[in-house]
């Protein structure tokens, strides 16, 4: 290995640290806030990747009528509650966020012909109709379990995982799908040569960390997310709603999984079930950081990064068996520095 | 035997089958059968235990691709390669178990998925496993001369084993070592300080669900003589998990349910669905995944409690057998100090909950701890019995430092203990919780308990467990639940668990709250009697006539400090304790 290959392997560790980073932002947050250890974080990736792929290959992708039914069921239990409970005020907002808003998106997906439009505005609609799913998801499966232990609701999230990855297979097909890069420039900077995706995704990738950072910081919301993270019951007390907790913190996993979808569509080929290994490493750099912090977790994704693209050049066969076998020291080191005794819930 | 009848009639069907059914039956029933022994483990590890791993399909292929490859590439028999595949199978088990078991309870099944990942992409790119093509000409299983060539002669070795399994899993449910199994799950810390060790438990119960799934995979091999990744993928483990919960994760038997059920919806669902959707793929995965939240939003236990609603199964034991008692710990003499805190400090972070406290309880003698709530009495009982350590101080028990050993270690020693909030397993029989106290005075393990050579023993701890039970008055319930007595009756509860381990010191964290005056009386009486053989008992209460009444000294706390000792009439008068629980006079 000279030194051009060591720099080429090097970026392409970061490049795809900076997204299993993104990733491992969302898995913290959704389990400091509701405990759920979120395996299908990685769908949204796929999703997000592929709906823009659908775009621009023309077609009307499935997530849309996914978007539409989901709303409906969500609308439809959330009437039934509301009318049984006597709060009819309600409907107004269940109507508006579940039947008037997806139809909305469908008007405009049939009618702007998608292909035709910019870069920017296909990925704008691919995220409009994305990340929706996730507070919806959240609504159907894992609010009635909210106050369900860790391990139930893990098993709740592989079940979605699961019922996710086949919907992907019937909405988008077995093939995958690469989409146009945001920029097709190249740079030279000495001997290597860096191309425009590979600056988009490490600058939105800092972007939107420092963005997630001022929002924790300082906005309201922002500080509600941390206070139900901190002491659900305590936050309650507060007046925190820990439903609306919930639905934005998986609100902001699902547009963050489906923009990291988004931006490695155009450097990999992203297939249905891709969600998964992606989401998976972010697991190992939040493991890394213990499921709680932030900095650690990024860092440690850019860990895992270098570690899976050097090791695809060493022995490229066995690249998922090393990345995956890391999580091994990580956990003896996480074990060695943890002692207590605790209460399973 | 009327109660026997349901399993009398599926043992009999089981058995005509492979000669009535056809091939296709035969096979869907093989299939379960494997199924359902890597399901029982999960009932075990999950249900019971509340421990879960979704890498249960990469054990069935450590199973599969050692049998297959020592078979094929060394000729080794089958037998041994059984054992072999064991082995290798408790080695991973227990080196995943002993970096995983002891973080919280997620990292397990996180560490799992990636061991699940790993070893699957492993078997897919060594060459001598044969890569994605797999391994083939695996050899026939030979039985006594007799070969299982085809699926209707294996059918009768996979439900043998599958039965077995069965049958090991219930008798170990019902066992010493089992009632410590069933008590992970929402009793981790009472278990800890009942002397049982919950780390090897876990480690236990992990190891077990591995090697029942090791089995499978074996049988696998011999049976299909051919092995790839594919049955062994993430995906396949995930399922096994679906099966024990949808079974109902809970009952060994729900696991076979769960298997059936998946299995022949599996075989339906991949033939109607892609009809339906026009397009070939996993569709039923769709289908599943959401059956299962729906599951575990609107059914948590599965399907076994509705079909146990069908048919009559054999109800409860409802008597407790006489047995010899078991020995007696030797008491310390009276008088002897039995227990000795010296300057015990307690601090969680700036907050100082114990400061400088000193005690000593003497054998036969009632100490009492009392003080305004807050005060810091809780967490003195919790420093003493090691289930939260001091931060600084020496606590002594019998002449031996035990501030920082395990709760369990303390327990050992002869230290008994009930919590100021109950801590019972709500769903077990009132003797059951009782008898967990009595883990100590037992030494057999799993293995006997699975073979119930334990029964002696067995039964010689339900008999003390029954004969405390009766000496607190709780006879008349020795098969309710625990969950559905009253709380006071929960608490005295409590007091026989701590009897049944044979202890010289008694820790009793209000004992007496919740009870009726004649209650108090009764649980007054057995007190003073337990005193008059020789325990020290040290006791936090907030009723006073009840306190007062017996205790041979009181220590009082404040703000985590003690502010007067003496004996009952002294500690009454005295300006300080007046003022901390009326206020001064300005």
């Amino acid at each position: 290995m000279d030194l051009q290959i060591a720099l080429l392997l090097g970026q392409d560790g970061i490049v795809n640290g900076a997204i299993y980073a993104l990733l491992a932002l969302a898995l913290v947050l959704v389990f400091a806030v509701t405990r759920v250890i979120y395996i299908p974080q990685g769908e949204f990736v796929a999703y997000g990747a592929l709906t823009l792929a659908a775009f621009q290959a023309g077609k009307t992708p499935g997530t849309l009528w996914f978007l539409l039914g989901a709303g409906v069921l969500v609308a439809v239990i959330d009437t039934v509650i509301a009318v049984r409970a006597g709060a009819l005020g309600r409907m107004k907002r269940i109507v508006l966020w579940n039947l008037a808003y997806p139809a909305v998106v469908a008007g405009l997906v049939l009618g702007l012909e998608p292909a035709k439009l910019p870069l920017v505005a296909q990925a704008a609609l691919s995220l409009v109709i994305v990340v929706p799913l996730g507070p919806m998801i959240y609504r159907l499966a894992f609010q009635p379990l909210a106050e369900a232990s860790v391990l139930v609701l893990l098993i709740v999230s592989v079940a979605v995982h699961t019922a996710m990855v086949g919907l992907g297979l019937l909405f988008f097909g077995a093939e995958g799908s690469r989409t146009t890069p945001f920029s097709e420039a190249q740079f030279t900077l000495g001997t290597l040569n860096v191309n425009g995706q590979t600056l988009w995704v490490i600058g939105s990738s800092i972007v939107l960390i420092i963005a997630l950072y001022q929002f924790f910081g300082r906005t309201l919301y922002g500080k509600a997310l941390r206070a139900t993270a901190i002491n659900r019951v305590g936050a309650r007390l507060m007046g925190i709603s820990t439903t609306m907790a919930g639905k934005l913190s998986f609100t902001l996993a699902a547009g963050i999984g489906a923009f990291s979808g988004i931006l490695i569509a155009p450097i990999t080929t992203v297939y249905y079930d891709t969600g998964f290994l992606v989401g998976l490493k972010g697991f190992v750099a939040a493991i890394i950081a213990g499921l709680v912090s932030y900095p650690l977790a990024a860092a440690g994704a850019i860990l895992v990064g270098l570690l899976e693209s050097f090791s695809s050049f060493w022995a490229s066969a066995f690249k998922e068996v090393i990345v995956f076998t890391l999580i091994i020291p990580v956990l003896v080191w996480r074990s060695l520095t943890s002692h207590h005794v605790e209460e399973e819930e | 035997m009327k109660q026997r009848l349901p399993l009398l009639v599926f043992l009999a069907l089981l058995a005509i089958g492979p000669s009535v059914l056809p091939e296709f039956y035969i096979t869907l029933l093989n299939y379960i059968g494997l199924y359902a022994i890597v399901a029982i483990g999960l009932v075990l590890l999950t249900g019971v235990g509340g421990l879960t791993s979704f890498g249960q399909a990469a054990f069935v292929g450590l199973g599969a691709y050692t049998t297959a490859y020592l078979t094929t590439a060394h000729a080794v028999s089958p037998w041994l390669t059984l054992l072999i595949g064991l082995t290798v199978t408790a080695a991973v088990a227990l080196i995943l178990g002993f970096l995983t078991l002891r973080l919280s309870g997620h990292y397990l099944p996180l560490g799992t998925i990636a061991w699940g990942l790993s070893l699957y992409f492993l078997f897919g790119n060594l060459e001598f496993l044969g890569g994605h093509t797999g391994l083939t000409g695996i050899p026939v299983l030979g039985l006594f001369g007799f070969e299982l060539h085809t699926g209707r002669e294996f059918y009768y070795l996979i439900w043998l084993v599958l039965l077995g399994a069965v049958l090991a899993t219930q008798n170990l449910l019902d066992s010493r070592e089992g009632r410590a199994i069933r008590a992970l799950k929402g009793g981790g810390l009472m278990a800890e300080s009942m002397g049982v060790n919950t780390a090897r438990t876990k480690i236990v119960i992990f190891l077990i669900a591995a090697l029942f799934a090791c089995v499978s995979g074996w049988l696998y091999a011999h049976l299909q003589r051919f092995v790839n990744p594919t049955p062994f993928g993430l995906h396949i483990g995930i399922e096994y998990l679906f099966m024990a919960v949808v079974g109902g994760a809970a009952h060994v038997w729900g696991a076979l349910v769960g298997a059936g059920v998946i299995t022949i919806l599996k075989q339906w669902l991949q033939d109607l669905l892609p009809k339906l959707l026009g397009q070939s793929g996993n569709f039923e995965a769709i289908f599943f995944g959401i059956l299962l939240v729906l599951v575990l939003q609107r059914a948590r236990d599965g399907i076994w409690p509705w079909v146990v609603r069908l048919i009559p199964i054999k109800a409860a034991q409802r008597v407790v057998a006489e047995a010899e008692p078991l020995p007696h710990r030797e008491m310390p003499a009276l008088g002897t100090v039995l227990l000795e805190v010296k300057d015990a400090c307690k601090r969680f972070g700036g907050l100082v909950a114990n400061n400088n406290m000193s005690l000593t309880v003497k054998a036969g003698e009632v100490m009492a701890l009392i003080g305004p709530n807050g005060a810091g009495k809780s967490t003195m009982f919790n420093c003493i019995s090691g289930v939260d350590p001091v931060t600084s101080g020496e606590v002594r028990f019998i002449g031996e430092r035990i501030d920082h050993l395990e709760s369990r270690e303390i327990a050992r020693r002869g230290m008994g203990r009930t919590f100021q909030h109950v801590r019972l397993l709500p769903t077990m029989s009132v003797l059951e919780n009782v008898a967990i106290g009595a883990h100590l005075r037992g030494s057999k393990g799993v293995l006997s308990a699975s073979l119930r050579l334990e029964r002696a023993e067995e039964a010689r701890l339900l008999a003390e467990a029954k004969r405390q039970l009766e000496r607190v008055g709780l006879g008349e319930h020795l098969f309710d639940e625990a969950g559905s007595l009253p709380l006071g009756q929960q608490r005295v509860l409590e007091i026989a668990r701590a009897l049944c381990a044979d202890p010289c010191l008694l820790l009793l964290d209000e004992p007496a709250a919740g009870l009726r005056y004649l209650e108090k009386q009764a649980l007054a009486e057995l007190l003073r009697k337990l005193r008059g053989e020789g325990m020290g008992i040290l006791l936090v209460e907030h009723d006073m006539d009840f306190v007062m009444g017996l205790a041979d000294r009181v220590v009082v706390m404040e703000f985590g400090e003690k502010i007067s000792e003496g004996l009952p009439e002294e500690v009454q008068k005295d300006p300080v304790v007046l003022e901390a629980y009326l206020g001064g006079v300005e």
